[in-house]
């Protein structure tokens, strides 16, 4: 079963390369798509940008703090739908016996299912987040070190990987139950929707449930108090690694239910 | 208008039927709701300019969407309208001895109606028994709410009619999926789902107060806890009315053009 990284890298990147080029052969779509989905996440930005017309700040944070938070959230989560798409449609591979197939071949069942998407579309909201998120380094107070900027990586690829771990439990879901993980969704998309604004704003038991349950604090919260000055512990900065746990249970859940999985037989 | 009637009745069962997925928007819906109302009573607190619309009306528009959610969001299409004119389904209903537009439009109604009645209880419930800040209060009045009532079947009618103009744009193209993202994208924003209208400061206010989006869920929701009401509410009423005519008119004009040059690639 055991396959170098290198190899699995390539396979991945031959994936990418075909559903890249099927994409490609309808590019007016492909280019609505894009256009479209960089409408939609552009809403939350203007929704941030005209509540803030009139007011000063949230909580305890101004605009650009709010913007930069924004984006952090936006491209993890665009990231993480780009890549992980194959695992929100899980269900339907489970269905239609495809993942039967998958076991038989001699490759990670993971690498596969995440093989069958790559939505490139995604790229809409990225470009969001890159706007925004230039508007929030531009406008912002932040004396930027290369530290700092290394946190902001290391925020959005902590997010990243958040993001593709509750999409790999959602999926795994599926193996115990034929309800699909649909309330999961919650967890997913109130992320990326209400993530926006630094989860302190919610309250004190909002933080609580975004620090045990699910840690979403570990790559906004924590790592923004760093960035933004507003605390000297340079620790908050690496929390976003914290996620890599999170990950390997989430891997753990996925694992388990690969072994108990019985085929449909459809 | 018999048949019609049917085709509304036909979906409005087939909508009864997705109980888990009802369970699980439900679940999503309160959550969005509670998670709104803390943004903004955070807003609310964090500053000394106080809200555009009073903290209750916000919360009552902030559960009335997430309630009648199905009713307005033009996010949710017939899917399996688009797949009719993608995989060419729609020879059959082109068969059928009925207007199409007028089909659509019942099935339409018929599938948003079952939706909202399934999960307007529940939220409305849930938005009753919340602790004070965050309950949803009696509407403003006797007359706020009939007239909630009648803007809100307005409403209704102005969101389907517009929905039907995209359905019907689908024809002309090869890739329906693009251009409906293109289309609610814009009008999401616009219609006062993402921010209550009011937070939108002028002039743009102004521009958008006149375009057909505004006369979606805006008006009623504004309406329940009296923010729109008098003279305003009056001119909103005959705007969603006239928006209507227009959304409609356009719509079957679009229908008839679609009818006359579709070309069905056998299969």
């Amino acid at each position: 079963m055991k396959m170098g990284l290198k190899s699995n890298i390539r396979l991945y990147g031959m994936y990418i390369s075909v559903i890249l080029r099927s994409t490609m052969q309808y590019k007016l779509s492909f280019f609505l798509m894009v256009t479209g989905r960089f409408i939609l996440a552009f809403n939350g930005f203007l929704a941030i940008f005209f509540l803030f017309s009139g007011f000063t700040r949230i909580g305890s944070y101004s605009f650009e703090e709010v913007l930069l938070c924004f984006s952090v959230i936006q491209m993890s989560f665009a990231l993480a739908e780009c890549i992980g798409s194959g695992m929100k449609v899980f269900t339907g591979i489970v269905r239609r016996g495809e993942f039967d197939r998958m076991l038989l071949r001699p490759r990670s069942p993971i690498l596969q299912v995440l093989g069958t998407r790559f939505e490139l579309g995604r790229l809409g909201p990225m470009i969001t987040a890159g706007i925004t998120l230039l508007i929030g380094i531009q406008k912002g107070q932040i004396v930027w070190t290369a530290v700092k900027i290394m946190v902001l990586f290391v925020m959005i690829a902590g997010g990243t990987l958040l993001f593709l771990s509750l999409f790999i439990l959602g999926a795994s879901f599926c193996f115990f139950s034929i309800e699909d993980g649909g309330l999961l969704n919650i967890l997913t998309y109130g992320a990326k929707e209400h993530g926006k604004y630094p989860v302190d704003i919610y309250g004190k038991r909002f933080m609580q449930i975004c620090t045990y349950l699910i840690p979403y604090t570990l790559i906004q919260y924590y790592p923004l108090q760093y960035l933004l000055g507003r605390t000297d512990r340079w620790v908050y900065g690496l929390y976003p690694f914290g996620t890599v746990v999170f990950a390997f249970l989430c891997y753990i859940v996925w694992l388990f239910g690969v072994k108990n999985y019985k085929s449909c037989g459809s | 208008m018999k048949k019609y009637i049917s085709f509304f009745r036909v979906r409005f069962a087939t909508g009864l039927q997705y109980r888990m997925a009802a369970v699980t928007a439900l679940t999503t819906q309160f959550f969005w709701g509670l998670m709104e109302c803390l943004i903004y009573k955070a807003l609310m607190e964090s500053n000394a300019v106080s809200l555009p619309m009073g903290y209750p009306a916000i919360v009552s528009y902030i559960w009335l969407k997430e309630a009648f959610y199905a009713l307005f969001n033009t996010w949710a299409t017939d899917n399996d309208l688009f797949g009719m004119i993608v995989d060419g389904g729609i020879s059959y209903e082109f068969c059928r001895p009925v207007s199409v537009y007028g089909m659509w439009f019942a099935r339409s109604l018929g599938s948003r109606v079952a939706e909202a009645a399934l999960r307007c209880g529940p939220v409305l419930l849930c938005a009753i028994i919340l602790p004070a800040p965050y309950r949803i209060g009696p509407p403003a009045g006797l007359t706020a709410f009939l007239f909630f009532l009648l803007t809100m079947f307005l409403s209704l009618m102005v969101t389907v009619s517009f929905c039907m103009v995209v359905y019907m744009l689908c024809f002309f193209t090869i890739s329906p999926t693009g251009w409906r993202i293109l289309f609610t994208g814009a009008v999401e924003f616009l219609s006062g789902s993402v921010i209550p209208l009011p937070f939108i400061p002028q002039p743009y206010n102004s521009i958008i107060s006149f375009l057909p989006f505004a006369s979606m869920l805006n008006v009623p929701l504004r309406t329940y806890s009296g923010d729109l009401a008098g003279n305003a509410l009056i001119q909103a009423v005959f705007l969603q009315i006239f928006w209507f005519i227009v959304l409609y008119l356009f719509g079957y004009r679009l229908c008839h053009k679609a009818e006359n040059r579709i070309v069905i690639q056998g299969g």
